[in-house]
């Protein structure tokens, strides 16, 4: 019986809310405290809403190529986030990004990950509309999920709004890709100010009912930058980061001033692919 | 060469720890860190010394609770440790004469292994003495640890006794971490007390702002808010199991005076 009310429970939280799954794409360079913390303050906010049920997260390593200064190799930075997210059970990490041969548009990750899901949700469909069915007819209720899958939506912090201004580092048809079809979740802190991001852009501003502004009262600015830092001058970065992820970074001797060097007179991969010739 | 000219430092922190956030596990890895890099002392333990329920503060749960999640956040750490003498005595103790316990403590630890080493390493003394034949074994130099709140608690009415400051600060030592907006410097140039003693108090710039307030974890624990990432995953499991803060537990001396207000006004006005 119990079981049976805890599936039914389950399932009307569900039922009566959309789906959500977060993904997030970054350097993770390396992962820390703090990017973890985003997802576990995007899921209470969307939960608090009363709308959205967040099912899953996705963390997304940007591939090598990015040519951002200091950039440690891929496979490091998916290994200390599968390391860092190994207690957690609902954000995994995902190298599909991380795989491909050049640097891959946010937009792009996103309908791939789009794609997955549908994917996944019309092969469990059959099992899981039965089930709902004969939970909903107890219930006396007649409608069912069959519909609606679970939306896809990019989680950033607000520095990451603050791209969206940068000439050149977004194509105006993935903007609207992103936030318009997708959605966006985005956690300020510190004195950032996403309300000013959004409104300095149109784009943000047409579409700034599907952003989710989440304010995060601690401050609490750990940055990978700082903690790469740190880590060159020898300094302890315990509690910054998971304990297993340093172990990584000290068996591997990830971080160093050589490694700070890698990408140092390189130009940002969004910047030289998407750039236009001026006239 | 290693240790000559370098003090032996233990780094006592005392508080309430309702409960303890990575913010004061922090505390500790960056005084050591700053400490360190002056290359004159050698930071060789870390005490936590969660207080005593006695001190009355409003939302403060039972100490045995507090001293477990504190164990349980530094089973991972190679050098800091949690004491109970302080919140297993039954009225809350000054935080003078937890230092003096502190420090007996160590002087007493500190000569057992001198023993030890007349045996073991008579050798190496041997060679150390040679080399340096003022040397002395010291006993390592109590530093109390704190965050820049407390310092300037200092000059909070009744809440410090200004003989105990003087004790503090003069004979063992201050190490404060600082937080953006909080300019401590100015501070103790604002207080003739401060500033007699501002060579012994360490002041250690904190590079990441990370103001994890245990009041802000109770908070969001309340509203069934997730606290993952701010403290170890142990504590939070702990807290889950017991259910430790919740509306009726934040009201627990709600109306009760702090334990050092009470003493001291009251030894003020007679």
């Amino acid at each position: 019986e119990s079981v049976k009310f805890w599936l039914w429970s389950e399932i009307s939280s569900i039922y009566f809310s959309t789906m959500d799954i977060l993904l997030a794409c970054g350097s993770f360079n390396p992962i820390t405290n703090q990017h973890m913390r985003l997802f576990e303050l995007a899921r209470d906010h969307m939960h608090r809403t009363g709308q959205y049920q967040v099912v899953s997260g996705i963390m997304s390593p940007v591939s090598d190529n990015y040519g951002k200064q200091g950039l440690v190799l891929a496979k490091h930075r998916t290994a200390m986030a599968k390391l860092a997210l190994q207690s957690s059970n609902w954000v995994t990490v995902d190298e599909w990004e991380s795989q491909q041969p050049d640097w891959t548009e946010t937009a792009v990750t996103m309908r791939y990950h789009h794609e997955q899901i549908l994917k996944r949700y019309e092969q469990s469909k059959p099992t899981f509309t039965s089930s709902d069915k004969n939970i909903a007819s107890l219930s006396g209720e007649n409608r069912t999920i069959t519909d609606v899958p679970p939306q896809l939506k990019l989680l950033c912090g607000a520095d990451f709004l603050d791209t969206f201004k940068i000439p050149g580092m977004w194509r105006d048809d993935h903007v609207e890709e992103v936030v318009g079809r997708f959605g966006l979740i985005c956690v300020s802190r510190g004195a950032l100010q996403p309300e000013r991001a959004v409104h300095e852009s149109d784009a943000l501003t047409r579409h700034s009912g599907s952003i989710h502004l989440v304010r995060e009262w601690v401050r609490n600015e750990t940055s990978a930058t700082e903690v790469r830092r740190a880590l060159r001058r020898g300094m302890s970065v315990k509690y910054l980061i998971p304990d297993s992820v340093i172990e990584y970074i000290h068996q591997h001797n990830l971080y160093t001033e050589d490694s700070e060097r890698r990408n140092a007179d390189a130009v940002l991969r969004p910047l030289a692919k998407q750039a236009r010739p001026e006239f | 060469m290693e240790g000559q000219n370098m003090s032996k430092v233990v780094l006592l922190a005392c508080g309430s720890f309702n409960p303890i956030t990575n913010m004061h596990l922090r505390m500790f890895e960056l005084a050591r860190d700053h400490l360190e890099d002056t290359g004159r002392y050698s930071v060789i333990k870390g005490i936590i010394s969660p207080v005593s329920d006695g001190y009355k503060k409003k939302g403060l749960i039972e100490a045995c609770h507090r001293v477990e999640m504190a164990r349980l956040a530094t089973e991972n750490s190679q050098w800091i440790t949690v004491d109970s003498w302080e919140c297993l005595q039954p009225e809350w103790v000054e935080t003078l004469k937890v230092i003096r316990h502190h420090y007996e403590e160590q002087m007493a630890a500190e000569q057992n292994e001198d023993d030890v080493d007349t045996v073991r390493y008579a050798k190496k003394r041997r060679y150390l003495e040679g080399t340096t034949h003022l040397k002395i074994r010291e006993c390592p130099q109590l530093m109390m640890l704190c965050g820049a709140d407390v310092l300037e608690s200092f000059v909070i009415p009744n809440l410090w006794k200004q003989d105990d400051i003087a004790e503090i600060l003069g004979r063992y030592g201050l190490v404060c971490i600082t937080r953006s907006g909080s300019d401590p410097y100015k501070f103790i140039h604002q207080s003739d007390l401060l500033w007699k003693y501002r060579k012994n108090i360490h002041v250690v710039p904190e590079w990441v702002t990370n103001e994890i307030s245990a009041t802000h974890v109770r908070q969001a624990l309340r509203r069934g808010q997730s606290v993952r990432y701010l403290l170890p995953d142990d504590v939070v499991q702990y807290i889950q199991e017991h259910q430790l803060y919740n509306s009726d537990t934040e009201q627990k001396n709600a109306d009760v005076i702090l334990a050092p207000l009470q003493r001291y006004t009251g030894a003020s006005s007679s």
